[in-house]
């Protein structure tokens, strides 16, 4: 055993209370880091899961993002038209079909037509305002979850009856509908018509089962009163990171408005870019605090062996020996404490994924956490580079001490 | 180098002081040493006295290079070694000087055989195994064959000593310097130090210059320098009439063929 670790672990060994203090500090730090870590990155994984699945990587609607140019400023540099009412386009988008199947030949995923309307279900005199969304159940499977959210009866049953409709979990309590039960359906517009209710979904999100219902696409082109007409495209992508690309250029070809999921929740993930800062911030502060346990513990040993280092260095053993002791006991420190924080992040991260968690709002959960080697190596890294750092300034202090004034001191 | 001048005995001196001074800064400088010239050869017997607070520790420690002279240098076998950095001058210690202090001062935390050990660790030329072996010899021939596996305090004041001496001779250095290395021990203690001391310079070839109090061992030495508020001011040699060259067999781990032609 060379001679720096041998000096380095009778230290160690000889104080061995402090010394499990110091590692149980840095295990602590470690393993909380790794819960935090787990815990952090799992919900935000667990939500950005959620909000990927509930709703289309990238949605094409009808809409422009600028108004369309007129003619009279396409013609001059300098136009200015006062009192023109904007001319009213026709709604929806220009050859669904056509539009489909060019994104289709380049873009790798799935897409599927839908018309939205705004209406009022009304059963037994009951009220409410709901999206009627047109959709093809077919392709439907291939973009969303709906197929399996629905709870009772069936997609295809869309197809079974004329003006067949589903509608979310909570909107049938509320206006009191089952599965067979005959519902009026009125829009905006004064169209009307009475749909069979052949099936309830649950989305587990109550703002969506409250207020939706679906129904076939030829079903809303009648109540939105426009044959043909397909007012939103969505797609889901084999790889949700390439929606911003395939929207952009979706955007370029067609014109349409399209946007991607990590824009329609912009305002979610910069939440994300805050939350992680805010997860270092604490993890470098747990740690940072641990490496103080360490930094005591190496200066409460080098003051105590004060004249065991003067022996050294008066025996011949030069400073970078003497330095190499002390911060060898604190990588010692770091790396057990590291080790036992490993043991003690995956016992929390086992307790705590296997908490229930009961939500008046959603179903029954468990606590989302993330496992990775990552994170285990990144608060072991820490924990030991700053357990060195905190070895090394006790340590350059008591190799640069004068072994002359602790002889004369002792003498 | 112009080393040699300067030099009493024939030949480089095994160390040498050339007007060294050592003052301690401070509001009121204190002069430790003050201008001392020294030249101390092969296989000499030295002994430094002089009243409390003269300045033997510290001329001492500015021999063993423990500290660095204000002014003056230290030579040893004629090498400088103010120019040295750190890491020289403390393999210069590891490897050619032994130090014994008045309190024995072991690693408390280490067996005996691990402090007699430790500065060939840290030379590093031999096995583990013929450090091992060259610690037990060193200990067995100081009398403590049976005492290497207890720790430090598990022995007496003298025993202490015998394993500081042990330590010292660790690296077979040509030269011992000893502060009052029987100033904690009894008369009976005190002899037999003081006998090994001896030893090592009649059948080891080593030079030994020890600080003592104790004027009678101080008599029984071969030189004796007399210090006195820093300087020196008396330097005499006990001419022994005709100096035998005794041989005790069994202790040649030395191996100084230089010693017996003299
Ligand atoms: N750190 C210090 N600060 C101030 N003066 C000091 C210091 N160390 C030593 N001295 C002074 O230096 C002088 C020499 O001290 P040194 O220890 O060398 O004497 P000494 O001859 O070994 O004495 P003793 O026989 O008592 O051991 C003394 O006068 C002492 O008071
Ligand atoms: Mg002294």
């Amino acid at each position: 055993m060379s001679l720096v670790l041998d000096v380095a672990l009778t230290h160690v060994r000889a104080r061995a209370r402090q010394t499990l203090v110091a590692v149980a500090g840095v295990a602590t730090g470690v393993g909380f880091s790794i819960m935090m870590a787990a815990l952090l990155q799992g919900s935000q994984q667990d939500f950005v899961r959620q909000l990927v699945n509930a709703m289309p990587h990238v949605a094409v609607s009808d809409e422009r993002r600028a108004p369309p140019p007129q003619p009279a400023e396409q013609f001059y540099d300098a136009a200015r038209i006062d009192g023109l009412k904007p001319e009213a386009r026709r709604r929806g988008i220009k050859n669904p079909l056509a539009t489909m199947a060019s994104i289709e030949s380049w873009a790798p995923g799935a897409i599927a037509p839908s018309v939205k309307v705004q209406g009022i279900l009304r059963y037994s005199s009951r009220d409410v305002a709901t999206s009627i969304v047109g959709i093809e159940p077919r392709r439907e499977a291939a973009v969303s979850e709906l197929p399996k959210q629905i709870r009772q009866g069936s997609l295809a049953a869309l197809y079974s009856t004329t003006n067949a409709i589903i509608l979310g979990d909570r909107l049938a309590e509320k206006i009191g509908a089952r599965p067979g039960s005959k519902i009026t359906v009125q829009t905006s517009d004064g169209i009307r018509l009475t749909a069979q209710v052949v099936g309830l979904f649950h989305a587990g999100v109550r703002s969506v089962d409250e207020t939706t219902a679906y129904v076939l696409v030829k079903t809303g082109q009648i109540l939105a009163g426009q044959t043909g007409l397909v007012n939103e495209l969505r797609l889901r992508l084999a790889d949700a990171l390439a929606a911003p690309g395939t929207a952009a250029r979706i955007e370029r070809e067609t014109g349409y408005k399209s946007v991607a999921w990590q824009e329609a929740s912009e305002d979610l993930l910069n939440a994300f870019v805050i939350r992680n800062i805010i997860m270092y911030t604490v993890v470098g502060a747990i740690l940072l605090v641990a490496s103080f346990g360490t930094y005591n513990i190496i200066s409460t040993i080098t003051h105590e062996k004060a004249r065991d280092i003067a022996i050294m260095k008066s025996l011949g053993l030069p400073e970078r020996t003497v330095r190499r002791i002390f911060v060898l006991e604190a990588g010692i420190i770091g790396c057990f404490g590291a080790v036992l924080g490993f043991a003690l992040g995956f016992g929390l991260c086992v307790a705590l994924g296997s908490v229930e968690i009961r939500n008046p709002f959603t179903d029954v959960t468990h606590i989302p956490i993330a496992w990775s080697p990552l994170h285990y190596a990144m608060a072991a890294g820490v924990a030991v580079v700053s357990s060195l750092v905190a070895g090394f300034l006790p340590a350059r202090r008591a190799a640069r001490l004068h072994p002359v004034e602790i002889i004369r001191g002792a003498t | 180098m112009s080393a040699t001048d300067g030099a009493p005995s024939t030949g480089t001196p095994l160390i040498a002081a050339r007007g060294v001074t050592r003052i301690l800064p401070g509001i009121v400088p204190t002069t430790l040493v003050h201008d001392v010239d020294l030249a101390i050869g092969e296989n000499e017997l030295v002994a430094i006295t002089g009243p409390s607070g003269s300045g033997k520790s510290s001329l001492l420690y500015l021999l063993g290079l423990l500290d660095l002279p204000t002014a003056g240098e230290v030579l040893i076998r004629g090498r400088a070694t103010a120019g040295m950095s750190e890491e020289e001058r403390a393999h210069t210690r590891l490897a050619t000087l032994g130090f014994v202090f008045q309190f024995h001062f072991l690693l408390p935390e280490f067996t005996v055989l691990d402090n007699v050990t430790l500065p060939m660790r840290a030379l590093d030329a031999l096995s583990p195994k013929a450090m091992r072996e060259r610690g037990l010899d060193l200990l067995g021939s100081l009398g403590l064959g049976d005492h290497t596996a207890k720790r430090p305090d598990q022995l007496s004041g003298g025993q202490r000593q015998r394993v500081a001496v042990a330590r010292a001779l660790a690296n077979d250095p040509p030269l011992v310097l000893a502060d009052e290395p029987t100033g904690s021990l009894d008369s009976q203690a005190s002899e037999q130090v003081f006998e090994i001391l001896r030893d090592l310079v009649r059948t080891g070839g080593k030079t030994v210059v020890a600080v003592t109090h104790d004027l009678d061992i101080a008599r029984r030495m071969d030189r004796r320098i007399a210090l006195m508020d820093g300087a020196v001011v008396g330097d005499e040699r006990v001419v022994v009439a005709p100096r035998r060259n005794m041989i005790i067999p069994g202790r040649t781990e030395g191996a100084n063929p230089e010693s017996s032609p003299g």
